[in-house]
């Protein structure tokens, strides 16, 4: 069941997105990496590889050793055991050129609420010892990118959680870095700032030679990576594009209204040996080549049918496929409360 | 906060696309990427300092009140007991200066503790310079804003008949430096530990105080019973609000007697410790404090 793919992904031909991955020598590799924190052992072995240019992100549930990894591969965490290097150069042993080459943007914000906008981007080029000639055209270049350069002056507490987040990406993207990790850079937002971000975020990469490393566990947002890995107990489950790994649970989801659900879900049983059951208000089941097995339906099913729909499998399909549960959503939302009240209370300071 | 995203449709022209992004190279770490980083994490307090104009006022309040009521009104009651020719304001004025570094110079080492749950402190740990620039830029940071503070102090001196001869005001500029910069140090090496905010801040005030009572800001050094004059001798306060007193003292027209009643110097068994090595003592223990934080802070998980 565990396809790794990592240690092949970085020969395969360039994934959708336009861009030519060449043979450039791969953006992050990462082999048998652990990390323990005391008994507990957060990342449990995983090996990858992400290519330059590419996006890839890290699907899974809180607690699966998304940002476990992603502090190790920043330098700010060393791993237990197992290496990894980031454009090149060892996170443990080239922690300062490391540093140089990427930029991020975490899961809870790190910016400076005392400060404007333009303040909190200075503050960065200093700290990156961006020559100070390229600082004004480049910060005017990323603000634009995110469309805050009319809010630069702004004190940063006056800025909406959208926009903090994108200065954030702004910020990130100050020094020109080799590989933008993106740590959860959704979580908190509501839906419409979500995708909002998500079309600065794909609009970066048409203008930037850059390699976008991220995590989730938002399903719809894995769909804009190149490639995903599934990550669950700290281990890789799965690494493929999201097409792929869509394809290879082979099953598509059928839905069906009846006049009688129940004696539909026997018949179902009994004629295809299927296994249904209700779901959103409707019968549904999994099966292979739906579309083909759509008239078969009509044609051996005594209870009338009102409607059908037939849909391909989607992430969660797949994680469930992989993992044997759905991701663990319950959790996420709550944390998600709390981090909105944190910044909510951030917000009023 | 009603500012609603703008859509990223209005942004520059489509053509502006790799073709137009400005080279960026960042240098390799060096000495001077590291006193860059040293400056502008000091500019950051300074700025952070400007904006927080009510912190400012605040930390002044207590001071005043030792200054004004505290020292008003103890004059009276001291009065009888006190040698003539010196007013008690006078006396107390350089435990006043010390008292008002010590809050300013505490509550900017706080701020690390505050930037770390607020994450902005990650944004500096990440950066690709050391670890000991950022808490130097820190410490000179917090020590210019509470040198700042006891300057503003300094203006008052004229309240308490203190004069403003340059070279005892530069004297005591000098030891109110030291002393914040060792006080910031402190509150960073203990920041470096503390993660919580209120934890912090609780602790700190529970030594703050302490630390100015037993500096002999408000009673003089000599004739204390023997465990008073032990616990004074430890407290590093001590060793500047001594040395500020002996300046203010040499250039007012002290009775000699008084003089030495009032301001008697440290000693140590009877041995009395010389002005320069009671700053230099308190010059180390900043120094110190400073290399603990900068362990504490290159530490990596």
């Amino acid at each position: 069941m565990a396809t790794q793919a990592g240690a092949d992904g970085a020969s395969e031909p360039a994934p959708a997105g336009g861009v030519q991955l060449e043979t450039r020598p791969p953006a992050v590799v990462v082999s048998g990496l652990t990390k323990s924190y005391g008994d507990i052992e957060a990342v449990r072995g995983i090996d990858f590889e992400v290519a330059a240019g590419e996006t890839f992100g890290f699907l899974g549930p809180n607690g699966a050793g998304k940002s476990t990894t992603i502090k190790i591969l920043c330098t700010l965490a060393r791993p237990t055991s197992g290496r990894a290097t980031v454009a090149g150069h060892d996170v443990v042993s080239e922690r300062d050129a490391v540093r140089r080459n990427i930029g991020l943007v975490f899961q809870d914000t790190t910016l400076d609420n005392y400060l404007s906008g333009a303040q909190n981007l200075r503050f960065h080029a200093e700290l990156y010892a961006v020559p100070s000639a390229a600082v004004g055209p480049r910060m005017k270049q990323v603000l634009d990118m995110v469309g805050l350069w009319d809010r630069r002056d702004s004190l940063v507490s006056t800025y909406s959680g959208g926009m903090q987040r994108r200065l954030e990406i702004a910020r990130g993207l100050l020094h020109a870095p080799h590989v933008l990790f993106l740590d959860e850079p959704t979580v908190g937002l509501d839906p419409q700032t979500r995708s909002s971000i998500w079309e600065y975020i794909n609009d970066l990469k048409r203008r930037e030679d850059i390699t976008i490393f991220l995590t989730t566990h938002y399903m719809d947002e894995a769909e804009h990576c190149d490639r995903i890995a599934i990550i669950d107990h700290g281990k890789i489950v799965a690494i493929d594009t999201p097409e792929a790994l869509k394809a290879s649970v082979g099953k598509d989801r059928v839905q069906i209204q009846t006049a009688d659900d129940d004696a539909a879900i026997k018949e179902l049983a009994d004629v295809f040996g299927l296994e249904a059951g209700i779901h959103e208000g409707a019968v549904t089941f999994s099966v292979e080549s739906g579309e083909q097995f759509v008239p078969q339906l009509f044609a051996r099913l005594s209870v009338p049918i009102r409607s059908v729909s037939v849909s391909r499998p989607s992430l969660d399909d797949v994680f469930m496929s992989y993992t044997g549960t759905t991701i663990r959503d319950a959790e996420a939302t709550s944390t998600d409360h709390m981090r909105q009240m944190a910044q909510r209370i951030r917000g009023r300071r | 906060m009603a500012t609603q995203t703008a859509q990223p449709g209005g942004i520059a022209a489509p053509d502006e696309g790799l073709a137009a992004q400005i080279r960026v190279a960042v240098p390799e770490r060096s000495l001077r990427s590291d006193l860059r980083a040293v400056s502008i994490v000091w500019r950051r307090e300074l700025i952070r300092f400007r904006r927080d104009r009510l912190r400012a006022v605040t930390s002044l309040i207590q001071p005043l009140l030792f200054l004004l009521v505290l020292g008003t009104g103890l004059s009276s009651l001291a009065g009888r007991n006190f040698p003539s020719g010196v007013d008690f304001k006078t006396f107390i004025f350089p435990g006043v200066l010390a008292m008002s570094v010590l809050f300013t110079a505490v509550f900017s080492a706080a701020s690390i503790v505050w930037d770390r749950e607020f994450g902005f402190l990650r944004e500096m740990l990440v950066a690709p310079v050391s670890r000991a620039a950022i808490v130097v830029g820190k410490c000179l940071g917090g020590a210019t804003i509470a040198t700042f503070q006891g300057i503003v102090m300094l203006c008052l001196a004229w309240i308490a008949h203190v004069p403003y001869n340059p070279v005892l005001i530069l004297t005591l500029i000098g030891e109110l430096l030291l002393l914040s910069f060792t006080i910031t140090a402190f509150g960073v090496m203990m920041a470096a530990r503390i993660k919580q905010f209120q934890a912090f801040m609780a602790l700190t005030q529970m030594l703050v105080l302490p630390l100015f009572f037993l500096s002999g800001a408000l009673y003089p050094l000599s004739g204390l019973p023997g465990w008073l004059s032990v616990l004074t001798r430890i407290d590093p306060l001590t060793y500047v609000v001594g040395p500020m007193r002996h300046a203010v003292f040499s250039h007012l027209n002290i009775p000699p007697a008084a003089f030495a009643h009032l301001s008697p110097g440290i000693t140590w068994n009877g041995w009395l410790v010389p002005i320069w090595l009671s700053l230099t003592i308190v010059a180390v223990m900043g120094l110190v404090m400073l290399g603990i934080a900068i362990a504490e802070f290159s530490k990596t998980e």
